[in-house]
């Protein structure tokens, strides 16, 4: 009874989807030309690589925002009495309890709730800046060329040429207590590069065409054609790799906080935790285990996000 | 060529300079006194330190100081440790060699598994392998390395008792292949996913069908034309990747006990000791831009089309 129910509706349904797709992104009766930036809008939405990072991103978001909504325990309550050693009730979903407990006697489930917060924050913050102030370099570079692009060209390569990792720890290794934005700060003071390269070749292949030249022959101004003619058509590869990037601090922020150079306690931080329990790793992996897929999954739904929105914003690729 | 050898090299000059000089005022402006230091909490004649500061030129202003090191390195002098007095130099030396075998070896697990992985990839794209392949990469590329190393040394050290956890001796074929695989897996990754998609571009190209319609073998096509051409970005990413795995060696060989540059310079970061660590970065530095060189010239090994004037 329910195969025959369940057939019925996938026809009825089916027709209906067609119906609204095309009318739900064109305005016209008859295919009005989509623009990039629709077209890939037009694409994301079927992709499930990216429905499934979305959703993904989306609670990673609250969970960052409001961790109270996950747990009503504090990720900084230490209870001796509650051993590491006391394997996780993995029946009690969501429960204090559930992913066991840390060596201070924490909650681990607590811990891993509040450690999105600073994970989000860093990855955000570091890519908004860099792709801000490397897009712009990577602008003015691309844009005026000639001697002004050779200097720059030669201080992009100068930062790209100091190791990102070890760059950001001699950095930081300069402050006693590091906050959140005192790792945001060392990791975009690093991470520039990339973005600014991106953006100086999308910028060159994009100021040769001739829209370009045709508002240039028109008397348009140099921050017009900029604004509003190279900005937005150079801007899709930089937003690929500032997506992809953005997988890529997180995973930064948790390995320096590993190494002990990153975020500092009182922050509560995957990186600081997955270090805390390695040295329990042989008898109770499972301290070391949750903060460590948490990081893991938070880099993968980023990095998942970016090749779909690289799939959807690249023709070549069609 | 000569000609672009010559510009290239002096185009890395002003490179070299600069990204010693942000790792040296980073080092040398941190605070707190490492001669000071040495007596830890003991008192001190203050005109000791002076007479010691001024031994090693520390008394010198910042650029001074930084000429002075400029000039040194090239008479191979990389500056003194001022805890133990060795110079900085035969410290690196001892490391070097571990670090270079552990990089090499997990280079040419990089470069073997990935490009033939890639190239099975692409070969069968949107199959169930490359399908496959797709999710197997983007695994290895969001999880940290951090993590791949403890869940491997987990595993195949502590359930399956295979491997030692850690490294005892860094000349043995065993004890450095798991720090190895998971330095490199990164990298594997991504040399899987740029081969692919290079050779899923190619495989549509007018040369290719040419090849085909001519009755070339299908070994010939693919091991000749196919692959000369697929291998350029490849090269491209390998060439840089080699300095970022001598660089990204810290976590590893902190996993794995592994006494090599990353575990030399950790310390000295912690214990402030300046001089190794702008060392170290100085020889990566180098390291970087002579690989960035070669790779350049390799271009028009595999692709005769770029010519260098």
């Amino acid at each position: 009874m329910s195969d025959v129910t369940e057939a019925a509706r996938v026809p009825a349904a089916a027709p209906d989807l067609e119906k609204n797709a095309p009318a739900g992104t064109e305005s016209g009766p008859v295919g009005k030309p989509r623009s990039l930036w629709s077209d890939a809008w037009h694409d994301l939405r079927r992709n499930p690589l990216f429905v499934v990072s979305a959703i993904l991103i989306f609670f990673l978001l609250v969970m960052a925002a409001w961790p109270g909504l996950f747990t009503s325990v504090s990720p900084r309550h230490g209870d001796l009495s509650t051993h590491y050693l006391k394997s996780p009730e993995y029946g009690h979903l969501f429960s204090p309890e559930w992913l066991g407990y840390d060596a201070q006697g924490r909650s681990i489930y607590a811990r891993v709730v509040y450690g999105a917060r600073a994970s989000v924050i860093v990855g955000v913050a570091v890519t908004l800046l860099v792709t801000v102030l490397g897009g712009l370099f990577g602008m003015v570079a691309g844009y005026f060329g000639g001697w002004l692009d050779s200097i720059l060209s030669r201080i992009l390569d100068t930062f790209a040429g100091v190791p990102f990792l070890l760059g950001a720890m001699v950095v930081l290794n300069t402050f006693d207590v590091r906050t959140v934005w005192i790792v945001v700060l060392a990791l975009a003071f690093l991470g520039w590069t990339q973005i600014a390269r991106v953006t100086r070749g999308s910028v060159i292949t994009t100021k040769q065409a001739d829209y370009v030249q045709a508002a240039k022959a028109l008397g348009a101004g140099t921050g017009r054609i900029l604004l509003r003619h190279i900005l937005p058509n150079a801007v899709a590869p930089v937003i690929v790799v500032a997506t992809i990037a953005l997988g890529g601090y997180i995973a930064a922020e948790a390995s320096l906080s590993y190494l002990g150079i990153g975020l500092s306690e009182p922050t509560v931080s995957w990186g600081i935790d997955v270090s805390a329990g390695k040295d329990q790793l042989r008898n109770a992996p499972h301290v070391l285990l949750a903060p460590a897929v948490m990081v893991s999954i938070t880099v993968l739904a980023f990095i998942m996000l970016g090749d779909a929105v690289r799939n959807a914003l690249d023709p070549k690729l069609r | 060529m000569g000609r672009y050898v010559v510009r290239r090299l002096l185009q890395s000059i002003p490179v070299f300079i600069g990204a010693t000089l942000l790792i040296f005022l980073m080092m040398y402006s941190l605070p707190g006194d490492p001669v000071r230091a040495l007596w830890g909490e003991q008192s001190v004649d203050p005109a000791q330190i002076a007479a010691m500061k001024k031994d090693l030129g520390l008394d010198l202003p910042l650029w001074q100081q930084y000429w002075n090191y400029f000039i040194g390195l090239f008479q191979g002098d990389f500056g003194t440790q001022i805890a133990s007095g060795r110079p900085v130099s035969e410290v690196i030396g001892e490391a070097l060699p571990v670090t270079i075998r552990l990089a090499l070896f997990a280079f040419t697990f990089t470069t073997l598994a990935g490009i033939s992985l890639g190239v099975l990839a692409g070969l069968r794209a949107d199959r169930l392998f490359d399908r496959g392949m797709l999710f197997f990469t983007l695994l290895l590329i969001s999880v940290p390395s951090f993590v791949l190393g403890y869940v491997a040394q987990f595993v195949f050290a502590f359930k399956l008792d295979l491997l030692t956890p850690t490294v005892q001796d860094s000349e043995a074929f065993g004890d450095l292949l798991m720090p190895a695989v998971v330095l490199g897996s990164l990298s594997l990754a991504y040399v899987v996913r740029l081969t692919r998609t290079s050779i899923v571009e190619n495989l549509r190209s007018d040369y290719i069908r040419t090849a085909i319609a001519k009755g070339l073998p299908r070994r010939r096509v693919i091991g000749v034309h196919l692959m000369r051409n697929s291998l350029i970005p490849v090269v491209t990413f390998l060439g840089t990747d080699l300095g970022a795995l001598l660089g990204g060696a810290v976590i590893t060989e902190g996993i794995f006990n592994v006494q090599g540059v990353g575990n030399l310079v950790y310390d000295a970061l912690f214990r402030r000791e300046g001089s190794t660590v702008v060392g170290i970065v100085t020889l990566l530095v180098i390291i970087y831009l002579a690989v960035s060189l070669i790779v350049d010239l390799l271009y028009a090994v595999l692709d005769p089309r770029i010519r260098y004037v």
